[in-house]
């Protein structure tokens, strides 16, 4: 299975709800194509739910590390929401989880951009 | 650990192949009698080296396979992934955890394979190709 992802926006943020894996090849590219489409409509508040993403390789980090310099690179902001262990613990042991914004309540996740 | 098996397949240089050679040493490992957690990490140490042998030493060649070999035997899984590429120099692969590459898009690969794997070793071949051979000691529950 690969990803699925869909937005909607809460109070000014856009939340993208991602499901599956994200991997090299169809997860990633889906990633990046749905964080560009964000900006260059100039959405800069961007927080990605990861909560039903089961698996991520060293591709799909790289998308998550290229979106958020992306994004940030644009006076935005990229926080993560809700990771599963396996993601989490991929994150610690990368030391990303120093770079991103890790949130577990969805509506404190919104209130932090205010 | 069940009885010393083996297995060994020849796979395209293809991005397919990637999760075709994770299923089967997943699959391998969790009937050796690793742990859930183990299996996971075998799983995606193979799956780490496989796009490194599809993509950046095959370069997605037709012409050229991946070989990805597996024997559990001597309490320990060994797992051998050969590609037909150029090979490279684990010198070049900059250290991911430092700071000025912490935003770097790739170069995580062969990190995330040393920290999942209990060996990790990397031969150049002659006249070309690279093989990595992947151990995993299994640990009495």
């Amino acid at each position: 299975m690969s990803i699925k992802a869909s937005t909607r926006l809460v109070d000014g943020v856009t939340i993208v709800d991602l499901s599956g894996r994200i991997t090299l090849g169809e997860g990633s590219s889906t990633l990046r194509e749905t964080v560009r489409d964000l900006v260059s409509k100039g959405q800069k508040s961007i927080l990605l739910n990861l909560g039903d993403v089961t698996y991520i390789d060293s591709s799909g980090i790289g998308e998550l590390v290229s979106s958020f310099t992306s994004v940030s690179n644009q006076g935005g902001r990229l926080k993560l929401l809700n990771l599963q262990k396996k993601v989490h613990d991929l994150l610690q042991i990368t030391k990303l989880y120093t770079v991103f914004e890790v949130h577990t309540d969805e509506a404190a996740a919104v209130r932090s951009f205010q | 650990m069940a009885d010393d098996k083996s297995l060994e397949v020849k796979l395209e240089s293809t991005l397919d192949s990637v999760d075709v050679a994770e299923e089967m040493i997943k699959e391998f490992a969790g009937q050796a009698g690793f742990p859930e957690d183990d299996v996971h990490q075998i799983g995606m140490a193979v799956r780490e080296s496989v796009i490194n042998a599809v993509v950046h030493g095959n370069c997605y060649s037709s012409q050229k396979k991946v070989s990805v070999a597996v024997d559990a035997k001597d309490e320990r899984l060994t797992i051998r992934v050969t590609d037909q590429g150029a090979g490279f120099e684990y010198a070049e692969v900059p250290d991911p955890l430092a700071d000025e590459n912490l935003l770097r898009k790739s170069g995580r690969g062969l990190f995330l394979m040393r920290a999942f794997m209990d060996g990790v070793e990397l031969h150049r071949l002659r006249p070309e190709g690279m093989e990595v051979v992947l151990t995993k000691n299994f640990r009495a529950l």
